[in-house]
């Protein structure tokens, strides 16, 4: 009876062998036209600029010395396992909120999910001391402190990533489970979770990836006791200008990273395809579920509102001793607060640059991943390189780029273009990871029946392939703002004239030792924060609309 | 003093030529510059090469905090000069981009150098050499570029910093030297920058060396270390994480931070923290024009106009530091509640250079290991 439930569930989660082999129809020159936008742009914006600035400083000797040096060693060793454990915690946490808000409807799920994005895009110097705030004292400079932070930032990735994923499956398929004599539990292991492995995979390799290259968190909450590579890359370099050191220890990054994304896309290759249909698969919550709905909706809630509600508090905290609402009127009013004169400005060129990044990187990112899913033994590779930038030191791309970009014709050095690319370099592995499991869990069948239907090879990829790459795209777009709007650190390092970014007159703000600083600091992340919640409502509601076509 | 030509005009003078020409010695005062394009140390506040310059537009490069003085449209104004503010990290990050792109440079200009990172610029030939003429310096501060190759521009003291109201909350004397943060009545009541990330940071143990020699440094940061005191990585989460007064919610009421920090907390006329004069350990910055540049000229008025009186003396409201010219008054503000240390620290710049990294592992191995 066992086995034959087994068989049976097998079949209909779709990960049997009949589903091998679902590539795209693409005929080959439109799959080197597509591969051809990654790989002339991650190649000429990311690989030359890290490739010089490795070579600058490396030698066979510094190898032998930096991996012979107990505390690097120390340090390599701290990194991976922060992340691994981060990353499976972020797992365990996220999956509950992204089930409750992919399955139920209830009033103001479409605001807890974008609220969820808020710790994400904020940036971390602002969230990391709102979330200090509410850490009692004995936990600051910790490492469960660094991986609980870690896991509150990331969650986003997961609910949003797997959530996309878990709206998408047919109830239907779960009700036969049941029928067929599958206890609730075993219904969740045999079917869901194979249906949503693509998106748990590529979910875990971002945030695996993030708290990896985990910077502004470790300096903040972790201390000088618990640097990590990154943290030591960037001390190499702009501290003490080790470049031998530095370009040992990017490397080990690069490999490290490699050898995680090689090891993951062999696993997420397997097509994990399966009945899969609109968001129509969402329902009120009925008896049981009310009450576990409820309780994971309401410890989320929670969760995010503490460190953000500490971060609103701040904003009238206007002298040591007194409340006020001075920051307020300096940022709504564009008053200048030293050494900040325009923060208004700073979130339109925040928006100008988001929109630039995004539309950069979901170009490059849907190329990409249209070109790995057509592409068998060369799309692997392809799939490695796309996912390298997000796990390398954003001060060795920023370096990199300062001595590769130096001369006509790609003297961009102080250019305003060289900052919406850096952000687009940050978030094209992410619109990629997201991309590609919607596009390999399409059914091959849909392919052959189009075919046999007569349909030319592109026609075939135009009706199939393409609305379920334009609907995951979009979710790729939402990440790709959010991590434009609070990026900070990739290109902190690079030198900027004029306009600057939210974050970055966030940080400007912070320069300077007044409470009212901190308290303006904080209503300048506050409105970026709301500027983020409709961005990401815009584009939830754009996916809404494009649901049901597949 | 500006009058009849100093022996510390004339000191500057020589350096200036000795960096340029290559000079072996300097022996007369009378020298003056025998090529035209090399930079003139000249007495007049206005000095430079007055060349036709109308129409150039120079970079200025500074750290991220860098605000520039509405002075600076003056400049433009006289000049015809437009200047263009370029950030893009902090001190350390500004200087080793410089270093890394010497003789193709980023933009004319490079404003914010410290002392504890001048000689690593210097064995780059990042800059092409010019000591201003164009304002009084006093010896102490000549002395920390004694090859003139940049120009001093302002100083800055690191220094603890105390919450008032909390020491007489509790009722505790405020500790007035170094040594008094060993002692068990200040447990657990100070947060300091790590210096291997930090510049406050590497001030303060620069503060320590100072105090207490190379070989006592390293058992004072042990007792502290005993009696509680905690590092962070950087001075913003020092100041508005860990320190009472940042408005964060923080515990400890000792900080590392500035001498010129007190005046941002003054409420209604009453300081709210205020520096522990012993405790300061002083920089100095400089402002150097960057070999490779394309307008050394208007770059070298750039940096005389840099240390003129009205750029100096709006450097306390916008940029939180002391000038360099001497004779120019404090606002005050500063003059009441941040003025510099009386008797500040410091470390000769070549002993800073051998050992800095050493100093940094030794803490390392003394606080954190």
């Amino acid at each position: 009876m066992d086995r034959a439930v087994d068989r049976r569930l097998h079949r209909l989660s779709g990960s049997s062998a009949g589903a091998r082999g679902a590539a795209t129809s693409l005929p080959r020159p439109a799959v080197a036209a597509l591969a051809a936008v990654p790989i002339v742009t991650l190649g000429l914006g990311f690989g030359w600029p890290v490739a010089t600035i490795i070579a600058r400083g490396v030698s066979w000797s510094a190898i032998g010395d930096v991996l012979g040096d107990r505390h690097i060693l120390g340090v390599i060793w701290f990194t991976t396992w922060q992340a691994a454990l981060s990353t499976l915690l972020t797992l365990a946490a996220g999956l509950a909120p992204a089930w409750v808000l992919a399955r139920y409807r209830f009033p103001g799920r479409v605001l807890l999910r974008s609220l969820v994005t808020v710790p994400f895009v904020l940036p971390t110097v602002v969230v990391g001391t709102a979330f200090l705030a509410v850490l009692p004292d004995r936990w600051h400079r910790t490492i469960p402190a660094i991986i609980l932070a870690h896991v509150w930032m990331n969650l986003a990735v997961v609910v949003r990533t797997v959530g996309s994923r878990l709206g998408q499956i047919d109830p239907q398929l779960i009700d036969a489970a049941t029928m067929l004599g599958a206890s609730r539990w075993r219904a969740w292991w045999s079917v869901t979770v194979p249906l949503i492995r693509g998106a748990l995979l590529a979910a875990a390799s971002i945030v695996f990836l993030f708290c990896f290259t985990s910077f502004g968190i470790i300096r903040l909450i972790g201390g000088p006791a618990h640097p990590t590579l990154e943290v030591e890359i960037w001390r190499r370099t702009t501290q003490l200008l080790d470049l031998r050191t530095a370009s040992i220890l990017s490397l080990a990054q690069l490999v490290i990273v490699g050898i995680l994304i090689v090891a993951v896309g062999r696993w997420q290759r397997r097509p994990g395809s399966g009945i899969l249909r609109s968001s129509l698969a969402d329902r009120r919550p009925i008896g049981g579920e009310r009450w576990m709905g409820g309780t994971v909706a309401g410890a989320l809630c929670l969760t995010l509102a503490l460190p953000i509600g500490a971060l609103v508090v701040r904003t009238f905290r206007v002298t040591a001793t007194s409340w006020g609402m001075g920051a307020w009127r300096a940022v709504l009013g564009n008053e200048t607060i030293a050494p900040v004169a325009d923060p208004r400005g700073s979130l339109i060129v925040s928006v100008r640059t988001a929109v630039v990044a995004t539309v950069v990187a979901v170009v490059i990112g849907a190329a990409a991943a249209a070109a790995i899913t057509s592409a068998r033994r060369f799309g692997a590779l392809l799939d490695t390189g796309v996912m390298l930038p997000l796990g390398t030191s954003a001060v060795t791309v920023g370096f990199g780029m300062l001595i590769t970009f130096d001369s006509p014709p790609f003297d961009l050095r102080g250019s305003w273009v060289m900052i919406p690319i850096g952000h687009a370099l940050v978030a094209v592995p992410i619109v990629a990871r997201v991309i590609l499991p919607a596009l390999r869990s399409i059914p091959g069948g849909l392919r052959e029946a189009a075919t046999m239907l007569g349909a030319s090879p592109l026609r075939t990829w135009w009706e199939v392939d393409r609305p379920v790459l334009a609907k995951a795209a979009t979710v790729g777009a939402g990440f790709a703002a959010a991590v434009s709007l609070g990026e900070f650190g990739a290109t902190s390092f690079l030198t900027r004239t004029g306009s600057e970014t939210a974050p970055v007159t966030i940080s400007r703000y912070l320069s300077r030792p007044t409470p009212l600083n901190l308290a303006a600091a904080s209503a300048l992340a506050s409105l970026l924060m709301v500027l983020t919640l409709v961005a990401i409502v815009l584009v939830d509601r754009r996916r809404a609309a494009a649901d049901g076509w597949l | 003093m500006r009058s009849v030509p100093s022996p510390t005009t004339v000191r500057r003078r020589c350096s200036a030529l000795f960096a340029v020409l290559f000079l072996a010695s300097c022996g007369s005062d009378s020298a003056g510059p025998t090529d035209s394009s090399a930079p003139r140390a000249t007495d007049a506040v206005t000095a430079g090469d007055t060349v036709a310059s109308t129409g150039t537009t120079l970079t200025l490069l500074a750290y991220d905090s860098f605000v520039a003085p509405a002075a600076l449209a003056e400049f433009t104004a006289s000049t015809g000069i437009a200047v263009t503010v370029a950030t893009g990290g902090d001190t350390g990050t500004l200087v080793n981009k410089a270093i890394l792109t010497a003789g193709n440079p980023e933009g004319d200009v490079l404003w914010g150098l410290d002392s504890t990172l001048l000689s690593r610029a210097l064995r780059s030939d990042v800059f092409e050499p010019y000591l201003s003429a164009a304002s009084p310096l006093t010896p102490e501060v000549l002395a920390t570029v004694p090859g003139g190759e940049v120009t001093p521009v302002n100083t800055g003291d690191v220094c603890l910093n105390v919450d008032l109201g909390w020491f007489t909350d509790k009722g505790l004397a405020v500790p007035t030297t170094l040594d008094d943060l060993t002692d068990p009545a200040y447990e657990d009541l100070l947060v300091v920058e790590n210096p291997a990330t930090s510049s406050p940071g590497l001030a303060f143990l620069l503060a320590s060396v100072a105090e207490f020699g190379t070989d006592g440094f390293v058992p004072f940061w042990e007792s502290l270390r005993a009696n509680g005191a905690l590092a962070v990585d950087s001075w913003d989460a020092a100041y508005f994480s860990e320190f009472t007064a940042g408005g964060g919610g923080g515990s400890r009421p000792i900080v590392v931070s500035y001498a010129s920090s007190p005046p941002f907390g003054v409420v209604d006329g009453v300081a709210t923290t205020a520096s522990v004069d012993a405790s300061c350990y002083r920089v100095v910055e400089f402002a150097g024009v960057l070999a490779g540049t394309d307008h050394p000229a208007e770059a070298r008025q750039l940096v005389d106009f840099m240390v003129s009186e009205a750029f100096q003396a709006e450097l306390p409201d916008s940029n939180y530091v002391y000038p360099v010219r001497v004779g120019t008054e404090l606002p005050e503000l500063f003059a009441e509640f941040g003025a510099p240390s009386t008797r500040p620290l410091t470390v000769p710049p070549d002993e800073i250079d051998a050992n800095r990294e050493a100093w940094i592992e030794q803490w390392t191995d003394a606080f954190i290991g």
